[in-house]
């Protein structure tokens, strides 16, 4: 050995050090820059996973089996395709869905889909602090203990944190989701038997069939999580030229809502339907039915995911809901204001809290009709919001070359009518059925 | 006597006849002749072309109704105009600067009064409503009576902003000309306070209102926004008026924000620049931000270690600074070596006749320019310094950092 070649060789190391080095930095950027954007699309798509979801997730697998698990594809298309469009909107226009509302359709509209929004996402926290109750009470924690804690705790974590911490507490609940995971995996499904499901479709021509098929659509796709979705691209600063990349959360986001939700129905299918407890009507119902078929860990995490679910959906829904009745009325909001420069944002976000959390703690409330309540509410709103986006995406003096492309708005339509239809029967059914529908 | 938007929206309109002429479905004002009279109304037949009214033909006002001094025929038809402001599209439901207060608020209704002149009567814009009563009243039109509405809304906290505090905001440049829209009140503004009101607004109002400041103020904006915006704001102006505002910023400012924008738009932008100013930036965007190097300024002030008191402030007269930032000024010596820093302070209290070697700060400090900036962080802490200068190999010092630097990079933490 030489050393001409000895000092080349380290001259070679160095240089490749060097190009590593410029590399990592490249990669570090392009990371930044992503991390920049992510967040909305995966934080909505998970939350739209919550109490009322997973409960009907939970029937879904418990009754009918895997023959359910084809139409999570359709779904995800549905969830990107609408969310998408107010992805597009927040990034393009730079102004929240409560914002184009009113500057396009006038006052009186704006306030009448913000009071409705109220009380239908009102009954919506009811249903997740519910959740928490229930959660806990599976680990023998009582509901006069667990709910207000819950409540304090999401209170807090909205006031004393900017936007970006709390951002970051939900993308983390956005990561426990994984427990459904495992819940999945100790249940032995069989995995070929439901990948088939998930392509090829199995109907089975009878009322109950289709009315849990309905309610799989209608708990999925809820409509303040689109003013969410938006205002959090707002809130974010995405310019247009992120879009691919909040495009791509978007996307993300629709397809591991989807993948928790086929994890669900495989974790309840592979058990309860296999063993032939069939008729669960909540979450933690199928939770508790979970521990003798499939062990206490499997048990444990199905129902620590729904608390997870639960508390996450808590702390959105109200946020949401002040976020975008203020913004439409024209009240200061978001959370990077002081108390003192938006009290009518903070005082509403307490008073959904406080009502929500409060009623749970009533001794006797029927907690069920407020389900119910939740439900019709979500139907008979969504349409509206909707009819709004698809106007609103269309209009070319606010979106420029971004509008809708012809194959673009044929599927919105289809999709949104589908949807549409598909929360009026749900409306229906609630309303006249005699027995109440689980989840809200 | 005092009348609403919302109340003369929908108005029946009769003529000097009597006759019904048309419902009142939009008024405008034209800020060339007078920038707060209501000067065209809009009256709509159903089926038939509207017609307009103009402000001079209006004999009479009440809620719900409008009379003219003339016949129907008098009336023209109406033909959009571009450099008319429409209360009910442009100004009603839209975002607005208050520039009194501060910061953007909604319109939810627009406060008339009336003069009456030989003959008519003309109104006049006082204040946009953006509180309660105008929201009240948005929501009851026509459900109860007008006067149901007054008396209710008189128990209601009002919340309006006089006219001439009131500052559009129009993205299409063209029609802002017509509209006579400027920004001279928000010039006026804090740049602190102008860069929180455009954080408010959509991507085209903020890039609207950046494009038609002074360059000095649009720099001085520039610095204090997100720098998420920033980059966008930049990329989408003029190429010549965006290397005219990066002229007028701070060398470090405008490094950090050609560091974030695409490598062809940066280098674009260095092009414009006049040589000496894009020589500085080419060299600050050489160092990693993350170093003592990335967040110096090279604009600071040095003298001689051997210089006297009145030399030194002769000389710092000659000189075009920024007073905001001076209050260190770094000292040389024989061999052109960073020989330590005097504060602006003991230079003020210093005899005419003392040599800036007496009045040096102890201890001496520097730091070399590819440091981490938390060895940055750590001697000011440490130190409770205002000001750190940043030397080359060879010990020379090639800028400062100042102590806002470290905040704002501690805030972004």
């Amino acid at each position: 050995m030489n050393w001409e070649s000895l000092k080349s060789s380290v001259e070679g190391l160095q240089t490749r050090g060097e190009n590593l080095q410029l590399k990592i930095r490249g990669l570090r950027r392009r990371l930044t820059l992503l991390l920049a954007v992510v967040g909305p699309g995966l934080i909505t798509s998970n939350v739209d996973n919550d109490a009322g979801g997973i409960a009907v997730y939970s029937q879904a697998g418990a009754q009918y089996g895997y023959a359910l698990l084809w139409a999570l594809i359709p779904m995800t298309i549905a969830l990107y395709v609408t969310e998408e469009m107010c992805a597009r909107m927040g990034v393009i226009t730079g102004k929240g869905l409560s914002d184009l509302i009113r500057e396009e359709f006038g006052f009186r509209p704006t306030f009448f889909v913000m009071i409705t929004g109220f009380f239908v996402d009102l009954a919506n926290v009811v249903a997740e602090f519910a959740g928490v109750a229930a959660s806990m009470e599976m680990f023998h924690v009582s509901r006069y203990i667990s709910v207000p804690i819950a409540a304090i705790l999401v209170w807090v974590l909205v006031l004393r944190g900017t936007y970006r911490q709390v951002e970051v507490i939900f993308l983390i609940a956005c990561g426990f989701y994984v427990t459904y995971i495992i819940s999945a995996l100790l249940a032995k499904p069989d995995w070929l038997e439901a990948a088939k499901h998930v392509v090829i479709p199995n109907l089975h021509f009878e009322s109950g069939y289709f009315l849990t098929l309905t309610a799989l659509v209608g708990t999925t796709i809820a409509p303040w999580q689109f003013f969410y979705l938006q205002a959090g691209f707002v809130e974010k600063k995405v310019g247009p030229r992120q879009y691919p990349q909040a495009r791509a959360d978007v996307l993300v986001g629709s397809i591991s809502c989807m993948v928790i939700v086929f994890f669900i129905i495989v974790a309840t299918a592979a058990t309860l339907y296999v063993h032939g407890q069939r008729n669960v009507t909540d979450a933690v119902q199928a939770a508790q039915a979970l521990i003798p078929l499939a062990g206490k860990w499997a048990g444990f995490t199905f129902a620590f995911g729904f608390l997870n679910a639960s508390l996450f959906a808590a702390s959105i829904l109200p946020l949401s809901t002040a976020h975008v009745i203020c913004e439409g009325l024209g009240f200061e909001a978001g959370i990077d204001h002081k108390f003192k420069d938006a009290k009518i944002f903070y005082g509403l976000y307490t008073l959904l809290i406080a009502v929500g959390a409060g009623i749970i703690l009533i001794p006797h409330m029927p907690i069920w009709k407020i389900f119910i309540f939740s439900q019709v509410g979500n139907g008979i709103w969504l349409p509206i919001v909707i009819i709004f986006i698809l106007l609103l995406v269309n209009r070319r003096d606010l979106m420029g070359e971004h509008v809708n492309t012809l194959t673009f708005n044929i599927v919105a339509w289809v999709t949104s009518i589908a949807m549409i239809i598909l929360t009026l029967v749900l409306v229906y059914t609630s309303l006249f059925q005699a027995a109440p529908l689980p989840g809200g | 006597m005092e009348l609403y938007a919302t109340e003369l929206m929908g108005a029946e309109a009769y003529d000097a006849q009597g006759n019904f002429v048309g419902r009142v479905r939009e008024f405008f004002i034209e800020p060339a002749q007078a920038t707060n009279r209501l000067s065209h109304f809009l009256l709509s037949r159903g089926r038939f072309q509207p017609l307009i009214a103009r402000h001079d033909q209006v004999a009479t006002f009440a809620p719900g109704t409008m009379r003219l001094n003339v016949s129907e025929r008098a009336l023209q038809l109406y033909e959009p105009n571009e450099s008319l402001l429409a209360v009910r599209k442009d100004l009603m439901d839209q975002q607005i600067i208050d520039t009194r207060g501060r910061k953007v608020v909604r319109v939810n209704d627009v406060d008339l009064t009336e003069m009456k002149s030989n003959g008519n009567v003309e109104l006049r814009v006082t204040q946009v409503d953006v509180g309660l009563p105008g929201a009240v009243r948005r929501l009851l039109q026509g459900v109860i009576s007008p006067g149901m509405i007054r008396k209710l809304q008189s128990k209601l906290p009002q919340s309006a902003i006089r006219w001439e505090f009131v500052n559009l905001i129009e993205s299409d440049p063209l029609r802002r000309v017509k509209l006579r829209i400027t920004h001279e009140k928000l010039e006026d503004l804090h740049p602190a306070d102008l860069a929180e009101i455009i954080e408010d607004l959509s991507a085209a109002e903020r890039q609207g209102i950046i494009a038609s400041l002074d360059e000095e103020t649009a720099a001085a904006v520039l610095a204090e926004l997100d720098e998420r915006l920033t980059t966008q704001i930049v990329e989408k102006l003029d190429p010549e008026k965006a290397a005219d505002i990066l002229e007028e910023m701070a060398p470090d400012a405008a490094a950090d924000l050609l560091a974030d924008l695409p490598k062809e738009t940066s280098e674009e932008l260095l092009e414009e620049m006049p040589g000496q100013e894009a020589d500085e930036v080419r060299e600050l965007l050489a160092f990693d931000p993350s170093t003592a190097g990335g967040m110096m300024n090279t604009e600071y002030v040095f003298v001689g270690e051997g210089s006297r008191r009145e030399e030194v402030l002769a000389w710092i007269r000659t000189l075009e600074l920024n007073l905001d930032q001076l209050d260190t000024i770094v000292l040389l010596d024989g061999k052109a070596e960073y020989s330590g820093t005097v504060s602006v302070a003991s230079l003020l209290l210093a005899a005419p006749e003392q040599r800036m070697s007496e009045l040096r700060s102890e201890p001496l400090l520097s730091i070399a320019a590819d440091a981490d900036e938390k060895d940055v962080f750590e001697l000011f802490d440490k130190y409770n310094l205002r000001m750190l200068t940043v030397v080359d190999g060879e010990r020379r010092p090639i800028g400062t950092v100042t102590v806002d630097d470290v905040v704002s990079r501690l805030v972004k933490k």
